[in-house]
């Protein structure tokens, strides 16, 4: 009896062992899986990259749905999350179909329907190197301004000071409250490798935090002195009303740095 | 070889004659004998082909796509919603709300095979059968012993394991990683390194454990099991005729269903393991076994054992 209650122990202890040794490999295979994700680029009306990889069933019927062929489903081994839609906008962008065929066929939500507006999707972010982009070396191309679909809005010319010459440079920028990511631009840009690329915002995107007041852009206290012809406004705090917990760069900058 | 049930003292009948099975000598014999594997290779190459020329050809019935998406998710004509119940069980332990359309979808599959079919979408729907019957036949040609004996019970351990870690990574678990989604997907939407994992299973299959990915590992298998246990479509026992041969044991790749005492005491192979492969139908010598659904099954044998109690 003594003997048959130790064996049944012991093989429970070894099963659970077992069970969770291959429990850890699994999620180590799970998690480097998951962390390929930011660099693919997904269908319109994805949602939330961790929302979108715990939904999409991987069925392709978006990519079925696509009428230029642009979305294609991960293969193993290809460094992004295995059997998930994603585009090469190099080879070939989102032609933002007005009627988005591609978003009604998912059956899981993983793109979301409330998406009506394909100037709302948000795919990506072109990004430009300006080292190597031909514009910004003072050269006349603009190509990613004039095959832009969000036209004036997303990818807009400026006029920029360039050193020694008379002559202005026209440079492209991108505001990225208008692009869609839709990667006409990265495929059009006629240098060897693309100077503008679509990229996972996360990757590039800063974030200025609350503690920073644009005094010259916002209508509030601060802003009253400079407004043109106001009488001076009585006394305010030149700070914030309530100072943030944390303020990482700031708390660098006055700790200083240790060598 | 392995797992044979040799007859024994008690088991075996008495008087009565215990052949064995003769391949036909015939071209039709054969055929007829090969009738389910043929149906089943069809089905299965035929799915795969609806999906492929969709997904490649946009081949279309009525002006409707044929069948859209695969095996994960699909549709079938643009109404008709499918979706694979375990893929979409691991989702919802994500705790992530899903779209009603591919609830619905697994509502039907998961209907068809509870209630219906029980766990034939192993044997007749899955592709990497199509890899590990290959595995099993050259097996069988080149008398490989088993590497090592594994517990069949493995994959009910792989299930557990597939739903605790769809909560806790917030992914779909095995969905992740199955290597049945990544065969299919790669012939219905391109080729990748998905198949290197199907060359693991047809090398595990063939060299180290008899069915060992089907028989031993896979949790979607061990899901299917656990649905079709009341499913009406059953494999028929009829023991009035049975010699106890047990040439049926010999072909199942889940010989452990085919229980002559449970089988006798049913009338029927209960188990849900069973894969309605009916690989066991045309090889029984003596016409013991067949397709039939539960009703019609309970039927005959009340008519038979009446018979029997009936004096001749
Ligand atoms: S919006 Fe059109 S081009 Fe872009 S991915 Fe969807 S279907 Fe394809
Ligand atoms: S249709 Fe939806 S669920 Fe299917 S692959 Fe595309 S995003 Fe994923
Ligand atoms: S297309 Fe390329 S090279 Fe031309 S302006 Fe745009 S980013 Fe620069
Ligand atoms: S009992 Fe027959 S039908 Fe069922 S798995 Fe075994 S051989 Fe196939």
């Amino acid at each position: 009896m003594e003997k048959k209650r130790r064996d049944f122990l012991l093989k429970t202890a070894q099963g659970a062992a077992l069970a969770a040794c291959g429990g850890l490999i699994w999620t180590h295979l799970l998690r480097q899986e998951a962390s390929a994700a930011a660099l693919a680029l997904r269908p319109p009306g994805a949602l939330p990259e961790n929302d979108f990889a715990a939904q999409c069933i991987k069925c392709g019927q978006c990519t079925n749905a696509c009428p230029y062929d642009t979305l294609k489903m991960a293969t193993a081994g290809s460094n992004m999350p295995v059997g998930t839609p994603y585009f090469e906008p190099r080879k070939v962008p989102c032609y933002m179909c007005p009627d988005i065929p591609c978003v009604p066929p998912c059956p899981t939500g993983a793109l979301t329907k409330s998406l009506k507006d394909i100037n709302k999707a948000r795919m990506g972010l072109a990004v430009i190197d300006e080292e190597n982009c031909l514009s910004w070396l003072g050269l006349r191309c603009e190509v990613c301004y004039r095959v832009c679909p969000v036209k004036g809005k997303a990818i807009t010319v400026e006029n920029h000071p360039r050193k020694i010459s008379k002559h202005a440079m026209f440079v492209p920028l991108v505001h990225a409250e208008h692009c869609t990511g839709c990667g006409l631009c990265e495929q059009a840009c006629p240098t060897q490798e693309a100077a503008i690329r679509i990229i996972n915002p996360s990757l590039v995107q800063g974030k200025i935090g609350e503690h920073y007041r644009l005094g010259w852009t916002r209508e509030d206290a601060i802003t009253q002195d400079f407004a043109a012809g106001a009488a001076p406004a009585p006394a305010q705090p030149s700070s914030p009303d309530v100072a943030p917990k944390e303020a990482p760069g700031m708390d660098t900058l006055n700790k200083g740095i240790e060598y | 070889m392995h797992a044979q049930v040799q007859p024994t003292e008690e088991e075996a009948k008495p008087g009565r004659v215990v052949r064995l099975y003769t391949p036909p000598a015939t071209l039709s014999g054969r055929l007829w004998s090969w009738r389910y594997l043929i149906l089943r290779r069809v089905t299965q190459l035929g799915i795969l082909a609806m999906f492929f020329g969709t997904a490649r050809y946009g081949w279309e019935v009525a002006g409707r796509p044929l069948l859209t998406g695969n095996l994960s998710a699909s549709e079938f004509l643009g109404v008709i919603p499918m979706a694979d119940p375990f893929a979409v069980l691991q989702q919802l332990l994500t705790m992530h709300v899903l779209d009603k359309e591919v609830l619905i979808g697994a509502a039907i599959v998961l209907g068809f095979y509870a209630l219906i079919a029980g766990r034939t979408f192993c044997a007749w729907v899955c592709p990497v059968n199509l890899v590990t019957d290959a595995a099993g036949w050259l097996r069988a040609k080149l008398r490989v012993p088993d590497f090592c004996s594994l517990s069949r019970n493995i994959r009910y351990w792989l299930l557990v394991l597939a739903l605790i870690l769809s909560v806790l990574t917030g992914v779909a678990a095995f969905e992740w990683v199955s290597p049945i989604s990544m065969l299919h997907r790669e012939i219905v939407f391109g080729i990748g390194l998905g198949l290197t994992a199907i060359a693991g299973i047809f090398l595990l299959d063939l060299l180290v454990v008899k069915h060992g990915w089907c028989g031993h590992l896979c949790p979607l298998g061990a899901f299917y099991s656990l649905v079709g246990r009341i499913a009406q479509l059953r494999v028929r026992f009829d023991d009035s005729s049975c010699t106890r041969c047990a040439e049926c044991v010999r072909v199942c790749p889940e010989p452990k269903v085919l229980d002559f005492k449970l089988a006798a005491e049913n009338g029927l192979v209960a188990s849900g393991e069973c894969t309605n492969c009916a690989r066991c139908i045309p090889i029984c010598p003596e016409n013991s076994l067949s397709f039939n659904f539960r009703p019609l099954i309970k039927q005959h044998n009340s008519t038979a054992t009446q018979q029997a109690r009936r004096p001749s």
